[in-house]
């Protein structure tokens, strides 16, 4: 189990330097990890200005967002899925995406910036508005039932689509209607160090969050009143993951948009190697979401150039066949 | 071993349970009878520490479960349900570990006495073979078997019998209470056969309406009257063996 982690992480350096590579202008790998060490003050060797930019500028902290939205995103599902004890659940399930569409198209149509801070900062207070409104409709006498969480989310969500439908129609802004093109399908093109730099300390923590409820989270395998019968506090931990990933997502919406099919499938796809037991599927299904989307992306900037595909669309293409390949492969349960 | 005492507990249509007291002695296998909606799950829920009383208490070895903390509450008591049911690939194994979730040391790690405790229990349910089997293959008697050898990888005092015996067939259904009362833990089961309950339990309790209307051993306890006044049914009682054996009379037209 160890050994699998090791060599997922090693994947995953090796992904990131790799994924760098990948572009219009040809970069070695050696450059590349240069340009990173001159950055980290451990070497100063003489790297033109123009490659310099490109690598830290421009393309590491887009393959940096990906592995951290891949990652943010897959730990997310995989804790929505036990909690609510539902294979389909996913990070949007609480209607944090459309409440992140609905915020930026809010701040472009009332004209509040146009810049990346305040698209992504009218993101994410969409995002925890619309969690909030979930929150309170569902819960009670603050005891967060699945079911009405999820029925909730789902209400929620529809509603605000509409809303941001009626906003761009009735303005009739075509900013607004790209802007939400963007966060519907999703892309990594607004990552940068600002971004990584807020969002990454958030995920450390949510994911030290997760990890310490592991035990708890297997508990749930039989249910609610089985779990509380081994002596979890059920109430506690259910708001308390609810809660940390949903925040972790909308910040991870604020800055890629909605990506689909990564916190929905790649749990399930974890679960088939590691089996259900919390402690191996969690750092397993962090590291496998943060390569996955590292190459997702890597091909979806650079397969047309210089046309971009949304990295949502591309996840479902190349995700879903390989799932069902999966599922076909080996029989037994999801 | 388990007291419970003047034990109400309310929604707002209706009373539940109704002062119930009564006690399981250590060591005794205590059926809990009654029919659909008398309070027998109610009752359980409240001694498994689930939900609070509205009043009265509940103590088990002397401490009150409604202060005792969660995780303690569960190392002295483990609940058997009806009915367990995962969509999860977990083994048996992982199922019986999961009894160990209220012991743990390391939030990471089993360790040995986790395992041991975990083989432990799988043998004293006669499942050693199937620690690595997994629970979608496994019957309805041996996913019983399974969840009872969880319940006793918690090393409770008491165990807490929730018609468990509901979906299985007879030979499974005399075979769980046998592991039951082969186990030796102290047990308070919920049980809808009157039958299986005057062949494995020291002790009954009746309950209707939320009451105890009578208690003690099954010969005293349960007469054609009783039956008559609680089941509304008309049955014979005779005696096999030195336990009542009840035969069931189809209702008049």
């Amino acid at each position: 189990m160890v050994a699998v982690v090791v060599v997922l992480a090693g994947g995953l350096v090796l992904s990131v330097a790799a994924a760098v590579t990948v572009g219009p202008a040809d970069l070695s790998l050696s450059t590349v990890w240069l340009v990173i060490t001159n950055h980290l003050g451990l070497t100063s060797a003489d790297v033109p200005l123009l490659r310099d930019h490109i690598v830290w500028e421009l393309r590491l902290p887009r393959v940096l967002g990906a592995a951290l939205v891949g990652a943010g995103l897959a730990a997310c599902g995989a804790v929505m899925q036990t909690v609510t004890r539902n294979p389909l659940a996913d990070p949007y399930l609480l209607g944090v995406s459309s409440g992140a569409s609905l915020g930026a198209v809010a701040v472009l149509v009332l004209g509040l910036g146009t810049g990346t801070a305040a698209l992504t900062g009218g993101a994410f207070a969409g995002a925890l508005a619309a969690f909030a409104v979930v929150v309170a409709a569902a819960g009670h006498r603050a005891v967060l039932r699945p079911t009405r969480v999820v029925l909730a989310g789902v209400a929620i969500a529809q509603l605000c689509s509409a809303l941001a439908s009626f906003v761009i129609i009735w303005a009739a802004d075509p900013h607004a209607t790209h802007s939400i093109t963007f966060w519907l399908s999703g892309s990594l093109a607004r990552a940068d160090w600002a971004a990584l730099g807020w969002a990454t300390p958030l995920l450390a923590a949510v994911f030290a969050v997760i990890l310490w409820h592991a035990r708890a989270l297997n508990t749930f395998a039989f249910g609610e009143e089985a779990a509380a019968a081994l002596g979890v506090d059920v109430g506690r931990v259910r708001w308390l993951l609810l809660v940390t990933t949903a925040l972790l997502t909308a910040v991870l919406v604020a800055i890629s948009g909605a990506i689909g099919f990564v916190g929905l499938m790649l749990p399930h796809a974890a679960r088939r190697f590691t089996g259900p037991d919390h402690r191996r599927l969690l750092p397993v299904v962090v590291l496998a979401g943060a390569i996955f989307l590292i190459w997702v992306d890597t091909a979806a900037r650079t397969l047309f150039e210089p046309r971009e595909l949304p990295v949502g669309v591309l996840t479902a293409l190349l995700g879903v066949p390989a799932f069902v390949l999966l599922l076909r492969r080996r029989g037994g349960n999801a | 071993m388990l007291d419970i005492r003047d034990v109400s507990w309310s929604v707002p249509a209706a009373r539940l349970l109704d002062r119930v007291t009564c006690s399981a002695p250590r060591g005794t296998l205590v059926g809990l009878l009654g029919p659909n909606g008398s309070g027998k799950t109610t009752l359980l829920r409240v001694v498994a520490g689930l939900i609070a009383p509205g009043s009265g208490t509940v103590t088990v070895a002397g401490d009150d479960v409604a202060r005792l903390p969660r995780a303690a509450a569960a190392r002295r008591m483990a609940l058997l349900a009806q009915y367990a049911e995962t969509d999860l690939d977990l083994t048996a194994l992982d199922v019986v570990l999961l009894g160990r979730t209220p012991h743990r040391r390391s939030r990471w790690s089993d360790s040995d006495t986790d395992r041991a405790a975990a083989a432990d229990a799988l043998e004293r349910v006669d499942m050693t073979g199937y620690a690595h089997r997994r629970w979608q293959t496994l019957s309805g008697g041996e996913r019983q078997r399974v969840q009872l050898a969880r319940a006793l990888a918690q090393q409770p005092q008491l165990l807490l019998l929730d018609e468990p015996t509901n979906h299985l067939d007879i030979g499974h259904q005399l075979q769980l209470l046998h592991l039951v009362r082969r186990s030796g833990v102290t047990t308070l089961a919920a049980l809808h056969d009157l039958n299986l309950a005057a062949m494995f339990c020291d002790l009954v309790v009746v309950l209707h309406h939320g009451r105890v209307v009578a208690s003690g051993p099954p010969a005293g306890v349960l007469t054609p009257a009783l039956l008559a006044d609680v089941y509304a049914v008309d049955a014979d009682v005779t005696v096999h063996d030195g336990r009542p054996v009840i035969t069931y009379r189809a209702p008049a037209a």
